[in-house]
C-alpha cells in the first residue's frame, strides 16, 4: 500500500505548483488586442478611426474648462496634462493616504473636483467623467502598467484576488474559471481573453460608446447571473486593482477598441 | 459636444486619388428603443453628410437609423487644386456640425 501512497504523494507534489500558480506568468500575458480580428485592430491603431479619440478630445477641452465654486480648471493645478499626467494612469487604482484605501482614476478625478474645485462629482459612466479619465489615461499610452506595486496596497490586491477566485452567481463561475483557465478558447463564438485591463476607459463596439472597467466587470457579473456590485463599491475597486496588478508590465492602450 | 476627427492628406500631387476619412461624435439613437418604463426613446440621428471641395459638393451621404453611433465615413476624390474641404453633418432636432481641412496640391 505504501507504494500507492508514494505515487499519490508524488502526484500531489507535481500538481501543487500548478494549483498554486493560477496567475499567468509575465511572458504569457496578452492584451485583449491580440484576441481581436484585423478590422478591429486597424480601428484602434488609427487615431482618426478610433472613436475613443473623440472622448479624448472632449477630455482635453474639459481639462482647461473652469468648474465649481473655486472656479478652477484641472490645468490650473496640474498644468499641461501631456507632461503632468504622463504614466499616472498606469499606477491606478492607487492608495489614498487620507482615505486609507485605494481609489480608481475616476474616483480620483471626483475627489479632485470635490476638494479643489468645489464642484459636484460627475456621475459614474457620464460622458464628462469618461472623457476626462480617457484624456488622462491617454497620456500613459505605451507605459507599462505598475499598479499595485505600492506595499500599502498589498491587502487590497489580496482582497481583489479573492474575489477573482471566488465562484458567484447562478452559473457558479469565478473570473478565474474563464480568464486564467480557458483563455484562447471560445464562448458562444467570442474569444475568451485573459481579462487584462490595458485600455480602459475603452470603446466597445457592443456599447457604441466608451465605458469604464467597472462597467465591463458589472456586465461579466450579470453574465454569470450574479448581483453586480455598485459602481465605486470597495469590491469593484479591489477587483480593478487586482486586475491591474495582474497585468503588470503590459503597455497601456487607452483608448482601446474592443468588440 | 460636437467633435470630429478628419483625416485628409496635407499634401498631394495633382491628379492623385486621395482618401478622406471622417469620424464624428453622435449617439445615433434609432427611435426604436424603449426605456425600462416602456416609453419610446425619440429618434435622434444624423440624416445627412456633405463634403465640399473649394465650394463644390463632391460627396453626400444620407444616414438612416441602422447606422452605428459615432459614424465613420471613408471616401475618395481626385486632388485637383489646393484648397479647403468643408464637412457638414445635419441631423434631427436641428443638429448641425461642421469641420474643415486644407490640402496643398503640387
Amino acid at each position: 500500500m505504501s507504494f500507492w501512497r508514494a505515487i499519490a504523494l508524488a502526484a500531489l507534489c507535481a500538481a501543487a505548483p500548478a494549483l498554486l500558480a493560477g496567475e499567468i506568468p509575465p511572458e504569457a500575458r496578452r492584451s485583449g488586442y491580440s484576441f481581436m480580428g484585423p478590422d478591429t485592430r486597424a480601428m484602434q491603431d488609427d487615431d482618426t478611426s478610433n472613436p475613443g479619440m473623440l472622448f479624448v478630445l472632449d477630455g482635453e477641452a474639459l481639462w482647461t474648462k473652469k468648474a465649481g465654486s473655486a472656479d478652477k480648471a484641472c490645468a490650473d493645478c496640474h498644468g499641461d496634462a501631456r507632461s503632468s499626467m504622463k504614466g499616472v494612469a498606469a499606477r491606478y487604482p492607487a492608495f489614498d493616504k487620507s482615505l486609507g484605501h485605494p481609489v480608481t482614476l475616476d474616483q480620483r478625478i471626483n475627489l479632485c473636483r470635490a476638494d479643489h474645485q468645489q464642484a459636484t462629482p460627475l456621475p459614474y459612466e457620464s460622458r464628462d467623467l469618461l472623457a476626462l479619465s480617457a484624456f488622462v489615461a491617454h497620456q500613459s499610452r505605451g507605459f507599462a502598467i505598475t499598479a499595485g506595486d505600492d506595499p500599502q496596497l498589498k491587502p487590497f490586491v489580496a482582497q481583489g484576488r479573492d474575489l477573482f477566485m471566488r465562484r458567484e452567481g447562478q452559473l457558479n463561475l469565478a473570473c478565474t474559471n474563464c480568464h486564467d483557465d480557458n483563455f484562447d478558447k471560445r464562448l458562444a463564438g467570442a474569444p475568451i481573453t485573459q481579462a487584462q485591463p490595458t485600455g480602459y476607459p475603452l470603446y466597445r463596439l457592443e456599447w457604441q460608446t466608451l465605458g469604464s472597467l467597472e462597467r465591463r466587470l458589472r456586465s461579466c457579473m450579470t453574465g454569470v447571473r450574479a448581483q453586480a456590485y455598485d459602481y465605486g463599491s470597495p469590491e469593484l475597486v479591489t477587483l480593478e486593482l487586482y486586475l491591474m496588478s495582474r497585468a503588470r508590465g503590459l503597455p497601456m492602450e487607452t483608448p482601446a477598441v474592443r468588440p | 459636444m460636437a467633435a470630429a476627427l478628419i483625416n485628409v492628406p496635407a499634401k498631394a500631387r495633382r491628379g492623385d486619388v486621395i482618401e478622406i476619412r471622417t469620424l464624428t461624435s453622435h449617439i445615433m439613437e434609432t427611435g426604436f428603443r424603449r426605456t425600462a418604463a416602456g416609453d419610446l426613446v425619440p429618434r435622434d440621428i444624423i440624416t445627412s453628410f456633405t463634403c465640399r471641395y473649394n465650394g463644390t459638393e463632391i460627396f453626400r451621404a444620407d444616414f438612416y437609423p441602422a447606422i452605428a453611433a459615432n459614424p465613420y465615413l471613408s471616401f475618395f476624390t481626385v486632388a485637383k487644386e489646393s484648397g479647403r474641404f468643408d464637412f457638414e453633418w445635419i441631423g434631427d432636432n436641428g443638429y448641425s456640425s461642421t469641420a474643415s481641412a486644407s490640402i496643398t496640391v503640387e
